[in-house]
């Protein structure tokens, strides 16, 4: 195993019920690579991120994340899962930002970022709003601390959800679509975090749609399709493919 | 029985004065049940929500019993059966507080159930990814939220709990309906009746607004 390697994914695979999301996937991310997951809905770009995050459990495969083992398969090839302390450890290290944020409404923004870490790192509550005092400045929400989630625009409460995650000092973070519930004119504000995220060299697994923006932030593009990857490779080498389902999925973007 | 007109002539300080020693009573009994019924509920709910069907089959046949038989009925049934089937004597006032108890408790339960699962499941997911425990997520993610959802729900129940005070008269308890009940006797008259619908009714005032004060406080998010 390459010692820069942060997460492995190897032959994964999750139903639900008769539908196979991921079939027998594959998928290994560097230490500060930046990673594009794209591919049409139902594709399990956002199934992948989840099977990773623990909110969804793999039926059998490999996963593991810096070195350490999430689950692997046991001798009749059915997935066995790490002990609960491990899988927490594990859980603390990647962050995710979801497509709807999912930021808590009754706390205030500074309480949304500083909870977790009270709560869970056993950070001291002084410790951790400077840490959140930092982050709101960095992600331009200084102004907007004691306010509540429902008292910012969509742009807003997403950068604040990315603070949350921040403050937990994840080794990676994923994306799962963080920019599908914004309005066009939002999206902008929260694109320009991810890419100064990816000038710090954040580790980053990004599900989007937002096909400039891949190609122009991404170390790596890979196009999912019914569960598998059909193709995966630097931005202009995806973009330029000549897999036909690769351009016909790219053809939708390309108007 | 011998009437003298001073005893049938109406005597309003007397009963006033004990028509609010029931009132006491009711208040009491209103009292000792919400406190012990809302956590209660909380409990039932979250054995209802259990996955497992071992906790979740008696609960189901606990919810049916408490709101598919009267309450009246309730009450007899747990003054009557412990003394008369097991030979163990009841206290009149502590069996309306354990049938009123267990019969809002279901209620309760139901309304927090609903609560609970109107709660986008994206709450949990943001905290069980940010590595809060299980027990973190429910008390200081969900219940606050699903607090503020259920308030006007437990507004309404709670002044129904006000007016079902008076079941208990069933079981001679001396709350404020019983002692109305025997002043029209005494009096032969309908004033005291009227009197004790009066007391309801200023009871319930103080309940409406003590649960419109709570809700406007939760008011201070939306969502």
């Amino acid at each position: 195993m390459p010692t820069d390697e942060i997460l492995s994914v190897s032959h994964v695979s999750k139903s639900f019920g008769e539908l196979d999301v991921l079939k027998d996937m594959s998928l290994s991310v560097s230490r500060g690579e930046v990673v594009s997951v794209i591919g049409p809905s139902g594709s399990g770009k956002s199934t992948l991120l989840r099977v990773v995050n623990q909110l969804e459990r793999a039926e059998s495969g490999l996963i593991s994340v810096c070195g350490r083992v999430l689950c692997q398969n046991d001798d009749k090839g059915h997935a066995v899962y790490a002990d609960k302390e491990t899988l927490k450890s594990i859980r603390l290290s990647i962050g995710l930002v979801f497509q709807s944020f999912h930021l808590f409404p009754h706390y205030s923004i500074l309480k949304n970022i500083t909870e977790a870490p009270v709560l869970v790192l056993k950070k001291s509550r002084e410790e951790a709003e400077d840490t959140a005092h930092e982050l709101l400045k960095k992600l331009g929400l200084s102004e907007k601390e004691s306010a509540f989630p429902y008292q910012l625009s969509g742009g807003q409460q997403q950068r604040a959800a990315i603070a949350r995650t921040l403050a937990m000092n994840p080794q990676m973070i994923f994306f799962d679509e963080p920019t599908s519930a914004l309005d066009p004119e939002l999206t902008g504000e929260v694109l320009k975090v991810i890419r100064s995220l990816a000038d710090e060299h954040m580790t980053m697994v990004v599900v989007t749609h937002e096909m400039a923006f891949a190609g122009e932030l991404s170390d790596r593009i890979i196009f999912m399709d019914q569960g598998v990857i059909i193709e995966e490779g630097a931005p202009e080498a995806v973009f330029s493919s000549d897999h036909e389902r690769t351009r016909q999925f790219l053809q939708h973007y390309s108007k | 029985m011998n009437f003298n007109v001073s005893l049938v002539a109406m005597d309003y300080s007397s009963m006033v004065s004990f028509l609010l020693e029931g009132t006491v009573k009711a208040v009491e009994l209103f009292f000792l049940t919400i406190v012990l019924s809302l956590p209660l509920g909380l409990l039932v709910a979250r054995l209802r929500l259990s996955k497992i069907m071992v906790v979740q089959i008696p609960i189901k046949l606990y919810l049916l019993i408490m709101r598919g038989t009267p309450l009246i009925l309730q009450l007899m049934f747990f003054m009557f059966f412990p003394p008369l089937v097991l030979g163990i004597p009841v206290d009149r006032f502590t069996v309306a507080v354990f049938s009123f108890t267990v019969n809002y408790a279901a209620y309760f339960a139901e309304i927090y159930r609903g609560g609970i699962e109107s709660i986008p499941v994206g709450q949990q997911e943001a905290a069980y990814v940010l590595g809060l425990s299980p027990l973190q997520t429910f008390m200081r993610i969900t219940l606050p939220q699903v607090v503020k959802r259920i308030i006007p729900t437990i507004a309404n129940e709670s002044m129904t709990l006000v007016k079902d005070t008076a079941l208990a008269s069933v079981i001679g308890v001396t709350e404020l309906f019983r002692n109305a009940e025997s002043m029209k006797a005494t009096y032969f008259s309908v004033v005291p009746i009227a009197v004790a619908g009066l007391f309801y009714l200023i009871m319930n005032s103080v309940v409406a607004a003590f649960y419109s004060r709570v809700e406007k406080k939760l008011n201070y998010y939306k969502g």
